[in-house]
């Protein structure tokens, strides 16, 4: 126990700054400002791996370590899609995911989010469409934001659920 | 027949040192199964291949004692009779055979006849590995699978998944259970097929490695060097030293990164969160550094056919080797604290356990087959280059459970530590890191074999005209593996499920290609 305890104090408070929103990621406008009145900032979030590598799985698990620390944050990963918010989904959508990525996204409340995640979730990756691939997250259920890369850093996927959550900034110039 | 004839007339295959092969009539392919049985060896891989209106073949990868390997292919005449089934020999072939009869439409006499990967994507008269142009996808596919039912007093079915209640991947498990016992479980994959295999004969065969990296991207390093591997062996073509040694760099700190994160899980699992935060911040700081001294936190990018994408600098090399230092220095603090954690070892003491007896006989591999007293790892039994000169220590326990399973992680998270720091000591000096590779004729054939963080991981690539792939079949050690985890449960508590399967760490996108 001293031990553990030693360890914890040694190590302190790891956690950095999130970074800021990144709204380039947004690529659906709805009754914005409604869901996020409702919703705040205070996220739970249902992961759905439709179809990916397990590689991006690992980015989104390093959400929750004390460096990224999403709690702290007020995000939490929910086990059940009735709880959730905002639906984070890998792809490319297998097509013997498709029934269950849609059961899911019917079990989630409205009103609902989805980010779909990766280049895999953005477009269909490496894998594309084809007998077995449905391709994007979007040709299975409507997507808010995309977050690309192979897979997304931590960071990146953070920007992207902070953009999804929080009002859209005024128009650049 | 003993082993030693069919080997007389063996000939050496491209890629894999040490790998060996064979052609058979199709009635001898179950006389070199049982052989392969009789002197010890274990099956690796079992798959088919060939084309509509032309003879099919089926082709499997044994690993003998001897520190040798061999494939046997055996080929069909005309593709009418079932295929001889082997999975009374070795129990692990039979989800095999069913996945090449669901994909290359290659009929085998296996006892189990229900589909395998195809749920509903395709129809059961489509073939999509052995078809040209594929039909349409099935419109309102009806989903029949057929679970084997367990009837008794008070037995009732849990069935989870395919999603699941962690950031994991899809698949469905079937309990049967009394109270909270587990009498059977069933598992049922094939959630993330995407077709992976057809994909690869879609690409340019000098591309192939980049789809490989994501056959399961936990095990990136460890598949696309696998790729390359047999495609640089199949085009003669020899990697600069340097490179070499820079794949077995990568290879290792993907070990070291998935041995962080799943002893961290495993300590979570067993209601000890400290365990979880501790490892991920470890396993964060680890991949930072692989970021910054090698370009990509994973590195599915950094194996490219002759060579690595990118040279080590002697910066990228402090980065590193202050980070696996530090490592070194923190991994035996928290290992001591998990030993000492009385709840922690309480949870991990007899959970799962798989006996060496069971784990020989169902083929277990991998880092899972080390813990239950199976010595294999290809690094020491099959090495190339640079694993003949770093002899690695090769890792291992008896008793068979969760906690045989964590000690080997921490034992082997520390070899590899020791042997990047090796590396770093010994990397020879060269400018050039990667070297043109001309796409091999057509018709060459190749195997690679390389031991990634799960176990062996195999790609065997057969090259078409101008420069495609004709066939490729990426092997994960989770096909061998997936079937031990229904024995692994078998009268534990429905709670320990979760340590249990994590222990296992197996692949599902791996598995369902």
């Amino acid at each position: 126990m001293l031990k553990t305890l030693r360890q914890i104090a040694k190590v302190g408070i790891v956690t950095e700054a999130p970074p800021p929103a990144d709204d380039e990621l947004r690529v659906r406008q709805r009754l914005e400002r409604r869901i996020r009145e409702i919703l705040g900032r205070a996220l739970c979030i249902r992961q759905v791996d439709a179809g990916s590598c397990n590689g991006c799985e690992l980015e989104i698990q390093a959400l929750g370590n004390p460096i990224y620390n999403i709690e702290a944050l007020g995000i939490r990963l929910v086990a059940s899609p009735r709880h959730a918010d905002l639906l984070l989904v890998t792809g490319p959508v297998s097509r013997h995911m498709e029934v269950a990525l849609r059961r899911t996204y019917d079990a989630t409340p409205d009103p609902k989010l989805v980010v779909a995640v990766g280049d895999c979730g953005a477009c269909g990756g490496l894998f594309g469409e084809s007998y077995a691939s449905c391709g994007a997250v979007s040709k299975v259920i409507p997507v808010d934001v995309v977050v690309p890369g192979c897979p997304p850093t931590p960071a990146r996927l953070l920007q992207g659920i902070l953009a999804a959550v929080s009002s859209p900034r005024a128009a650049r110039p | 027949m003993p082993m030693s004839r069919w080997l007389q007339g063996a000939r050496p295959v491209c890629g894999a040192p040490g790998l060996r092969a064979i052609d058979v009539e199709r009635p001898a392919w179950r006389d070199v199964a049982q052989d392969v049985v009789a002197a010890g060896g274990r099956l690796l891989a079992l798959w088919g291949s060939g084309v509509s209106g032309e003879p099919r073949t089926m082709r499997m990868i044994v690993l003998m004692q001897t520190s040798s390997a061999l494939v046997v292919t055996a080929r069909t005449v005309r593709d009418v009779a079932a295929f001889p089934g082997i999975e009374d020999l070795f129990p692990a072939a039979s989800r095999m055979q069913r996945a090449a009869r669901d994909l290359s439409g290659i009929e085998t006499t296996d006892a189990d006849q229900r589909p395998w990967l195809r749920h509903t994507a395709w129809h059961r008269d489509t073939s999509p590995l052995a078809m040209r142009q594929l039909p349409a996808p099935v419109p309102d596919p009806v989903d029949d699978y057929q679970f084997i039912r367990v009837e008794g007093d008070g037995v009732h079915e849990i069935a989870v998944g395919p999603v699941h209640a962690g950031i994991i991947e899809p698949g469905h498990f079937r309990f049967s259970v009394v109270g909270e016992k587990v009498l059977r479980l069933e598992e049922r994959l094939g959630y993330v097929h995407k077709g992976i295999e057809r994909r690869f004969t879609e690409l340019p065969i000098l591309e192939g490695h980049r789809l490989a990296a994501r056959v399961s991207g936990d095990s990136a390093v460890a598949y696309a060097w696998a790729y390359c591997q047999a495609l640089e062996a199949m085009a003669g073509t020899v990697i600069p030293a340097r490179a070499a040694w820079l794949r077995a760099l990568a290879l290792e700190l993907e070990r070291i990164a998935n041995h962080l994160g799943d002893i961290g899980a495993l300590g979570n699992d067993a209601g000890f969160a400290f365990g979880l935060s501790q490892f991920m911040r470890l396993k964060e700081s680890l991949l930072r550094a692989t970021g910054q001294a090698l370009g990509q936190r994973y590195l599915n990018e950094y194996v490219v056919p002759g060579g690595v994408r990118s040279p080590l600098t002697t910066a990228g090399i402090a980065v590193l080797a202050t980070c696996v230092d530090s490592l070194a220095s923190e991994v035996p603090v928290l290992r001591e604290i998990y030993e000492e954690h009385a709840g922690v070892r309480d949870r991990f003491v007899g959970a799962g356990a798989v006996a060496p007896t069971l784990a020989a006989k169902l083929g277990l591999l991998g880092l899972v087959g080390r813990a239950s007293g199976q010595a294999c790892d290809l690094r020491t039994d099959l090495p190339c280059e640079p694993y003949s000169v770093l002899a690695p220590r090769k890792c291992g326990a008896v008793s068979g459970d969760v906690l045989a399973r964590v000690t080997v992680r921490f034992d082997e998270l520390i070899e590899s530590l020791r042997l990047v720091r090796a590396i770093f000591a010994r990397l020879p000096a060269a400018e050039v890191v990667a070297i043109p590779v001309p796409a091999p004729p057509n018709g060459a054939f190749g195997i690679g074999l390389i031991e990634g963080w799960r176990g062996p991981v195999a790609v065997a690539l057969e090259a078409g005209p101008d420069g495609t792939v004709r066939r490729c079949h990426p092997h994960d050690p989770s096909w061998n593996n997936w079937p031990v985890l229904e024995h692994a449960i078998i009268g534990n508590i429905v709670p320990d499920f979760p340590l249990i399967n994590k222990s296992f760490n197996l692949s599902y996108s791996g598995q369902d290609l």
